[in-house]
């Protein structure tokens, strides 16, 4: 019996495990995927919003405000990366000026930094902006993350902590019978807590019917390779419009940088195919920043948005079923909110059900070598110790066989090409795998025990291999 | 710090003759840089024969022909360092290399940048569709089946009709795998005509000229592609579109030089990095050749451009005899590119590709002081034009000399 069950490893799910596991309760997490944070929480714009751009009121100004302010705080206790890199908004008219004001207005009324610059002013710190800029609204406390490295140190702390986390589990069935829910006919548990993103209403749906609807919206982007000299310095945005915050440019922490996303509802939610959104993104960029080198796109992608019908998050106890926790709807600045949602429902909503206390001996991860942020001398101690910290498997980002071997043999660690790419990068750079996918296969082969038929791009059916040469014949 | 007259980034075919021509021509300290446990590079992986015919006047497997090389390297003990990385390269020439022995830095006189090419992935030509396993670019594919026996299709549909999608199409073939048709976006085929043949043809293998691949479908395995012809002006004939079953994709449409290593230093940049007749870049002493500075279609032309580069490198180092840069090539109307950019007045060999099918046409070259023209039955974008001008007739000409085609 676990005291807490939370269905889905995204940024909700992981960073709510993360929190509860300082406590001695017995929690449980289930994930569909082969891997955490393949949803929303896996492909979005991986900014840590300041707080400026949510109406007053909503529990999305509430969250993002003082997610912010806990992000940095987190990425230091998982060891992981976070860059305050500041933001601006730019009016390209009189129109959007009003708006501007707004938002400048709004962020002073909820303390967050900011600054009105003329464009000249914004020219100065960002030389490409576009010439059509004619206000700028600077917000320096705008940070940026690797969203799925947040996710998945998250969920490795929470499991050497005492978390068990069962992947690729799909949620079939919930039952609800003597203040007990039971998933899958299988694991019991006192409370539940829905944070299955997209998917959060089905989830509702096993139980009763749900008062709310999700309608996936899907944004999709490029990214650019590592540039000699950056486009941009900071997150750049439009003024905000009637789909949300438009079209961004975004540099991320490994000196990539992401152009998007468009906004457009999809049917169905395991859409992630890429299509003409990328053609609304390409002509939408160019308003706001210029000189943007479009011959050093490396990749496209696309993401959904959990956006539910009220248009806010659904963070709450259900009304009827007790100990039954809504973690819903969470779309952005879903990221930037989410430590202060996981404080918020492990402070309010769970805790006070039980007479739990502290751990004595919580234990931190331990976080990966990354050889490229070491120095000459460090480096040459690690490949003393090791020379394979010396063999290089993947040539465009710089990433050592041990490195890679550090990714799989670990809590939680990487099961997939996909899952190795995720956490060490290579197959993230303009190769996109071409030279090293080869040499990740074999080292997971290797690493994992598997035959060549059982390593996998990613989770159930995408093996590799179709048939062995001349098999066929 | 180690201190190399000349170090090598790559030992494939670029960097394994360009050794030999540096120490042919008097440069005894020569490192050759390689990141594999064999020099060899991409030619490892492709055991199809047709290598060498210009070279050995006889048809190698790409391992057969690297090793001719590798047996003349290690007659003359030239130094190799496997297993090793450059991560990176300053102005003043100082290599840092990884490898399991740990971060070393060399100082170089000269350094020859043969590091190859990448390939042209499914993101930089825009595929549209569902993200599934099962799209690879022919390169990765061929070495997944040639050195590690996997086929990473049974159903296998081709977009590009480059070199390596058609030794491909036959490979998987071969191998057991059904090759249900290439796809390519140009009313003509960008591989060599002899490949079109013999990967092909022989094994009835349809080439779907004027078609592209306007969607990938299934998740997480690929189902589906779809198929739609395309107009004049390369865009998608709405109605033409057919779904075709496969469970792979191989895309082969083109490879792209990897300069990366140099990329970060103020080197001149044109469609391809600037070099001389000399194949030096715009950096005292920093030379490139084979596919690092441009794409070509025979192993042969590798090899002769990475030696001459390896002369010109001994003669920088020894004499420190740079060109006297005094011409610019340009580019006239039918031509893609020309290698080299800048040149000086001794025999000069022009590299250069058409940007369109040309049939019965000339060659026209042309400035203050040349006029000369040579006729061609026909000129393709996919075979690599060589045409050799000596010193005296570059001694005559003044300013830049133009090459175009006159049809």
């Amino acid at each position: 019996m676990y005291d807490v069950a939370i269905i889905g490893a995204g940024i909700s799910g992981s960073l709510i495990a993360h929190e509860l596991s300082k406590y001695d309760l017995k929690i449980a997490v289930f994930e569909k995927e082969a891997d955490m944070a393949q949803g929303a929480s896996g492909a979005n714009s991986a900014i840590v919003h300041s707080g400026h751009d949510p109406i007053d009121g909503t529990l999305k100004a509430k969250f993002n405000v003082l997610g912010n302010r806990m992000f940095k705080g987190l990425c230091e206790e998982l060891q992981v990366a976070y860059k305050e890199i500041g933001a601006f908004v730019c009016a390209t008219n009189k129109q959007e000026e009003e708006t501007l004001m707004t938002l400048y207005e709004r962020a002073k009324s909820r303390d967050i930094k900011c600054e009105l610059l003329e464009p000249s002013k914004a020219l100065e710190l960002e030389p490409n902006l576009s010439d059509d800029v004619t206000k700028v609204l600077s917000l320096p406390t705008t940070g940026i993350i690797t969203p799925w490295e947040v996710v998945i140190s998250a969920m490795e702390e929470a499991n050497i902590n005492g978390t068990d986390v069962f992947l690729e589990t799909e949620v079939k069935t919930l039952e609800y019978k003597d203040g007990i829910y039971t998933i899958n006919e299988q694991y019991q548990t006192k409370v539940l807590i829905d944070a299955a993103g997209v998917y959060a209403d089905d989830i509702y749906r096993l139980l009763a019917p749900c008062d709310y609807d999700i309608t996936p919206r899907k944004g999709e982007y490029f990214i650019l390779d590592h540039l000699k000299h950056n486009v941009v310095n900071r997150v750049i945005y439009p003024v905000p419009g009637k789909k949300g915050k438009g079209v961004l440019v975004v540099p991320t922490i490994h000196n990539n940088i992401l152009l998007g996303p468009n906004s457009d509802p999809i049917d169905y939610k395991d859409d992630i195919s890429t299509s003409n959104g990328l053609d609304y993104v390409k002509a939408n960029v160019t308003k706001t920043v210029k000189n943007i080198p479009f011959n050093k796109i490396i990749h496209t992608y696309a993401g959904l948005r959990p956006s539910g019908n009220y248009h806010d998050f659904v963070i709450k106890e259900d009304d009827d079923y007790k100990n039954f926790i809504h973690v819903a709807c969470i779309e952005s600045p879903g990221l930037a909110s989410s430590p202060a949602i996981a404080k918020y429902v492990c402070d309010e909503l769970v805790l006070p059900k039980f007479e739990s206390h502290l751990k004595e001996n919580y234990i931190r991860r331990t976080p990966l070598t990354i050889m490229n942020n070491l120095s000459l001398e460090e480096k040459n101690q690690k490949i003393k110790e090791n020379p394979e910290f010396g063999e290089i498997v993947c040539r465009c980002e710089k990433i050592s066989k041990a490195e890679v071997k550090e990714a799989i043999n670990r809590p939680l660690g990487a099961t997939s090409i996909k899952g190795v790419k995720r956490r060490v990068r290579p197959g993230m750079g303009a190769c996109q795998g071409g030279f090293c996918e080869p040499l990740i296969f074999k080292i997971l082969k290797e690493e994992l025990n598997l035959k060549d038929e059982e390593v996998k791009y990613d989770g159930q059916g995408s093996e590799v291999m179709k048939a062995k040469a001349k098999e066929l014949l | 710090m180690r201190e190399i007259d000349l170090v090598i980034i790559g030992g494939g075919a670029a960097g394994m003759s360009g050794a030999l021509g540096a120490l042919n021509n008097g440069t005894q300290s020569i490192l050759i840089i390689e990141k594999e446990s064999d020099v060899g590079g991409i030619l490892n992986q492709c055991i199809h024969n047709g290598f060498g015919l210009h070279t050995f006047k006889e048809e190698l497997s790409g391992p057969s022909y690297a090793e001719k090389y590798y047996n003349q390297l290690d007659l003359n003990k030239i130094e190799i360092k496997y297993e090793s990385q450059v991560i990176s390269i300053s102005e003043d020439k100082i290599l840092l290399i990884s490898s399991k022995d740990g971060y070393e830095e060399i100082k170089a006189k000269a350094i020859l940048l043969a590091s190859g090419s990448k390939e042209r992935t499914g993101a930089v030509i825009s595929l549209k569709g569902d993200r599934p396993i099962g799209v690879y670019t022919a390169g990765t594919a061929q070495k997944y089946l040639n050195i590690d026996g996997i086929l990473v299709g049974k159903k296998v549909f081709i977009l590009g009709s480059g070199d390596i999608g058609l030794i491909m199409a036959r490979r998987m073939t071969l191998e057991g795998a059904k090759v249900l048709g290439v796809a390519e976006l140009m009313p003509y085929s960008n591989g060599l005509a002899r490949n079109i043949k013999q990967c092909l043809e022989d094994f009835d293998i349809p080439l779907h000229l004027s078609h592209t691949v306007t969607r990938v479908i299934g998740y997480p395995r690929l189902k589906a592609i779809e198929l739609a012809k395309v107009d004049e002006n390369r865009q998608v004939i709405e109605d033409t579109k057919q779904i075709i079953e496969c469970d792979c994709l191989l895309l082969s449409v083109g490879l792209i030089p990897d300069d990366s290593l140099i990329e970060d230093l103020n080197v001149k940049m044109a469609k391809n990095v600037i070099v001389d007749n000399n194949y030096m870049s715009s950096i005292s002493g920093i030379f490139l050749a084979g596919n690092a500075l441009h794409i070509h279609d025979l192993v042969d032309f590798v090899s002769s451009e990475g030696y001459e580069a390896g002369v010109a490198c001994a003669h920088y180092i020894k004499d420190n005899k740079v060109a006297e840069i005094k011409h610019h090539s340009i580019v006239g109307d039918g031509i893609g590119y020309i290698i080299p950019q800048v040149f000086d007045d001794s025999d000069v060999t022009f590299s250069f590709r058409v940007n369109r099918i040309f049939k019965k046409c000339k060659i026209h070259i042309v400035g203050d002081g040349i006029d000369k023209t040579i006729n061609k039955l026909s000129l393709v974008p996919s075979e690599m034009e060589r045409i050799k001008l000596t010193k005296e007739e570059l001694s005559n000409i003044k300013g830049d000399l133009k090459i175009e085609v006159l049809s």
